[in-house]
């Protein structure tokens, strides 16, 4: 299983630590109705569940209203610079494979100013956990179109609309091999930290997309689908094993017309469950979860929870193993021996 | 002095020759330089050598842009450059004739392979007629030898392709230099059997190739005499032959180990740089754990990273990866974390000449990065002096919780000399404790003699802390846009680093301790100005000489120093860096001496300049 941590960090876990444990003494400052309040909260939340104490939790950030939350973790933090988040947690978890380390991010920190690192942080399965606000807007410097900013979209940046496509992130994930894609909604507490939680025992490259508010500069950026009284029908929930079935009757599904998916109902047209298609998070080939990341609201239901999981070594493991073999095979290291080595001369 | 070997070659005794190994960029030219040298170093002599070759890997055969040079120069007395003019040149095509031949000191020998005189070799050169056919090499004398012919005799019988035996000529070449030099062939003999003895055949063809060239200056009645270097009188100890970037790569390794800390070297490959990178990367049985990152910026992401967990943090690059690296630079300013940069400079701006060497980054080192943002910067002066600045890097970077810049070059990269190994208990302790006690603890809290802050690292218990790029409260190191912690905090940053100054030897000088002419320098010139100061002082010249390794801060008596003397010569490959500091710091009307084409100063570029000033007066 990949969903396991490393037996000495558990096993060095205290009594069990509780959400409190987790605030540290700053006061939390974002704008009044921000849905970063709720994401902190169910951070805070699940952080005891997986029994490393505080000393061995590291959250790293950039740049970006999401860059502040290491600040309120009573955890190790590190606010660092504009998408170099994962730069730090990759040297990190180099240097100390035992630490828990989480990245957090936003849609400007994570797929503009830091594409690459997210990129290749990913393919590396470097064992860190990357969660990603995404808002679709700059926040924290105003207003201006981000990555995900809607085509067309008028802002700060692009009073006449944006003529930029936006990006999906979790197709960037995928491409990047991240071992562990999910994403979720800061206004749907349990199902985050269900997410949350899923993220937290993973072991590798783990991206979470969590669709956060910015009620001052793009307010219900997601409201469409996530709002309370069309949510059901507009939004999959993912759940390995299961059929993909959405809709306020648990009716709609998703069934694949060749290689392309389509919303059936089933009882109607003689489908039944049986064509719905399962999710399998653990499915090797990718082009399922590839679907999974690309459709959205308004042809789709927005799917959420784990759309990817699979066991892959780690890149601190790999380095370890290659250390391990390299002193197997040529025994540790004798410096005096190196600094001699090739042609040598004395003078007397 | 003159003797006579058993077979009547008369054998002339030298203090110091310089051998120019030139060809095309395939015809190894660098590895014959370099089993030169090998062997040179190993019989005793002093050496100094200077590789010169093309960015382009394979430029097309031929052309005067694919010539790849090796120069050696081997002596018996101490010497501190690879030499300013090349006493013997070895040619082996038109092109690197051509392209080297203006260098040569008068009356100089060239040897050419006479074979690749051809007239398409001789049209990719610009010779319109061959040079071997008319007079214009008559000022030196020129011995053709027909290489490829009698290499490919050599190894008759050998089932290799015609290609293949093309490719030994090399080892001829240089077996007969071993010849003509008196050298026996056992390193490159020994050299051949650990790099191709799991290949048979291909380790026969170049043991004949070698041996082929030594027999042929034997037996040939071209030369008329051969030439001794007899061993320097070098101080006692283990010796080895090192370039700058080995040198370099060893420090790191053995500064990890006096730390007794986990080494992280991040890198993004960048000539001149890479071999560090490769060096490390090899020594894994010592533990090393090395990262090729995505880019600049990630690879020093990821020493910061490491760094933050307690762990060394490497990274290195030269000037345009300095450039990219600026901003994390300001970082680990403000969480004042030990790490390292390495930064071996190469002709710029921009992509500029990235094999040539120059010393443009000094003030990138100083000053490149946004708001006040100091950081120590030492530069190591000889090849070998990479290994005691890269210990030292770290010392400064540890005792005094900040990152450190060291700039190397080109010029140390590829060069190598002899150095004198260590033994390991003989070098500092560097071992600094992190804080664990959890009763008073604050993350911006400073020692009071270094204004070090502690180095609290994650997993240790109670002291669970944020650090960040934005500005901090004093001592509790909470973020604050307080004005006046603001301003405290800036002057605490720019003393913590000036308070490194009572922590470096100070500035030695070379000569009288004041006087008409100091010349003053920094990095890789150190070889030219102290010999160009050797023969200034031997014509009873008062000139003194003094070489910066601590560029910022400087050594406390620097001041002193520049204003004992009546002039203040700097030569330094850029347009003035070191000078604009000097000048600006201690009010000294210093002169410059300033070329930048990507080549090392000549010691009598810099024995003219200082006679030009001293006859100024």
């Amino acid at each position: 299983m990949t969903d396991q941590l490393a037996p000495s960090l558990a096993d060095a876990a205290p009594s069990k630590l509780t959400r409190k444990d987790f605030a540290s003494d700053q006061e939390v400052r974002w704008c009044p109705g921000c849905g970063d309040y709720s994401i902190l909260a169910q951070t805070q939340k699940v952080m005891p569940d997986f029994g490393v104490p505080r000393e061995n939790i590291v959250f790293i950030s950039g740049i970006g209203c999401s860059g502040r939350l290491p600040y309120y973790m009573n955890t190790y933090g590190f606010h660092s610079i504009h998408g170099r988040a994962p730069t730090i947690a990759t040297g990190l978890k180099e240097a100390r494979p035992e630490l828990m380390v989480w990245v957090v991010t936003g849609d400007g920190d994570a797929l503009s100013i830091g594409g690459n690192h997210i990129l290749h942080s990913m393919r590396r399965n470097v064992d860190i956990r990357v969660v990603m606000f995404n808002n679709r807007i700059y926040g924290l410097t105003k207003g201006q179109a981000s990555p995900t900013t809607e085509f067309g979209q008028k802002t700060k940046s692009t009073p006449t609309g944006s003529a930029d496509y936006p990006i999906h992130p979790l197709v960037v994930a995928l491409a990047a091999e991240a071992s562990f894609v999910a994403r979720s909604v800061d206004t749907q507490t349990e199902h985050l930290q269900g997410v949350l939680e899923r993220t937290g025992f993973h072991r590798g490259s783990a991206f979470v997309e969590v669709l956060q508010n910015c009620n001052i500069f793009n307010d219900g950026a997601h409201r469409a689908f996530t709002d309370r009284d069309v949510r059901d029908d507009r939004m999959l929930i993912l759940e390995h094993g299961k059929p993909m079935i959405f809709g306020k009757n648990r009716d709609l599904g998703i069934r694949l017309d060749g290689l392309r998916p389509e919303i059936v109902r089933v009882g109607e047209d003689g489908i039944t469950l049986d064509d719905i298609l399962v999710h399998d998070e653990t499915s090797e080939d990718p082009t399922i979860h590839n679907m999974l990341a690309r459709i959205y609201w308004p042809e789709f239901p927005v799917p959420i929870g784990v759309i990817r999981n699979v066991p892959r070594p780690t890149h601190d493991e790999l380095v370890d193993a290659q250390i391990r073999d390299a002193i197997a095979r040529q025994g540790p290291g004798d410096l005096a021996r190196l600094l001699r080595s090739g042609e040598t001369w004395t003078v007397q | 002095m003159t003797s006579t070997k058993a077979h009547d070659v008369p054998v002339q005794e030298l203090d110091r020759v310089t051998i120019r190994f030139a060809g095309d960029s395939g015809d190894g030219m660098q590895l014959t330089g370099t089993q030169f040298s090998r062997a040179a170093a190993v019989f005793g002599n002093d050496i100094s050598t200077l590789p010169d070759y093309p960015a382009e890997i394979r430029a097309p055969a031929g052309s005067i842009p694919g010539v790849s040079g090796f120069q050696i120069s081997f002596s018996a007395s101490e010497i501190h450059t690879p030499g300013d003019a090349p006493d013997v040149l070895v040619a082996m095509n038109p092109a690197a004739l051509r392209a080297n031949v203006r260098d040569l000191v008068p009356g100089g020998a060239i040897i050419v392979n006479s074979d690749a005189f051809t007239p398409p070799n001789l049209a990719k050169a610009g010779y319109a007629t061959s040079p071997l056919a008319d007079d214009s090499l008559r000022a030196y004398t020129v011995f053709e030898i027909p290489v490829s012919t009698l290499n490919a005799r050599a190894l008759d019988g050998l089932d290799m392709t015609s290609k293949q035996v093309d490719l030994t000529k090399n080892f001829f070449a240089l077996g007969l230099m071993f010849w003509l030099y008196g050298r026996t062939m056992e390193t490159t003999l020994a050299w051949i059997e650990e790099k191709f003895g799991s290949r048979p055949m291909i380790a026969e063809a170049n043991r004949r190739a070698l041996n082929a060239g030594y027999a042929f200056g034997e037996t040939t009645e071209l030369f008329h005499e051969t030439y001794r270097v007899a061993p320097a009188q070098l101080a006692p100890g283990t010796y080895r032959n090192i370039t700058g970037n080995e040198a370099t790569a060893l420090g790191m390794l053995t500064a990890a180990r006096l730390a007794d800390r986990q080494l992280v070297y991040a890198s993004y490959p960048i000539t001149p740089a890479s071999e560090i990178l490769h060096y490390l990367s090899a020594w894994k049985n010592f533990g090393i754990k090395t990262f090729q990152a995505e880019d600049e910026i990630a690879a020093i992401g990821a020493a910061l990273g490491a760094s933050y967990g307690g762990a060394l943090g490497l990274t290195g690059t030269s000037g345009p990866g300095m450039a990219l690296k600026a901003e994390m630079l300001g970082l680990a300013v403000m969480v004042e974390l030990p790490l390292v940069v390495v930064d071996v400079q190469r002709a710029g701006p921009s992509t500029g000449m990235p094999t040539k060497t120059e010393q443009g980054d000094l003030l990138q080192a100083l000053f490149g990065r946004n708001g006040e943002s100091p950081i120590p910067v030492i530069a190591p002066a000889t090849p070998a002096e990479c290994f005691d600045l890269a210990i030292e890097a770290w010392r400064i970077a540890l005792h005094h919780m900040t990152p450190v810049v060291y700039l190397s070059d080109a010029f140390l990269a590829n060069g190598s000399e002899p150095w004198r190994i260590p033994e390991l208990d003989s070098l500092a302790d560097l071992r600094v404790a992190n804080r664990t006690e959890r009763a008073g603890f604050y993350p911006y809290e400073r020692d009071p003699e270094t204004l070090a802050r502690p180095w609290a690292i994650p997993g240790t218990p109670g002291l669970e802390h944020r650090i960040g790029g934005l500005e901090k409260l004093d001592i509790l190191g909470t973020i604050s846009y307080d004005p006046d912690n603001h301003h405290r905090m800036q002057l605490l940053r720019a003393e913590k680093i000036a308070r490194i100054a009572r922590d470096i030897p100070p500035l030695e000088v070379f000569g009288p301790p004041e006087g008409e002419l100091l010349i003053l320098g920094w990095g890789s010139t150190y070889g030219a100005i102290r010999s160009a100061v050797e023969r200034l002082q031997g014509r009873g010249l008062k000139v003194a000489h003094a070489h910066l390794r601590h560029l910022n801060p400087f050594p406390a008596n620097t001041g002193e120093v520049v204003r004992a003397y009546e002039r203040v010569l700097i030569p330094e490959l850029n347009l003035g860096q070191l000078r604009m500091l000097i000048r600006s710091m201690f009010l000294v009307d210093a002169e410059g001496f300033n070329l930048v084409r990507g080549k090392p100063f000549q010691i009598s570029e810099i024995q003219a300049k200082a006679e030009q000033v001293l006859g100024d007066r």
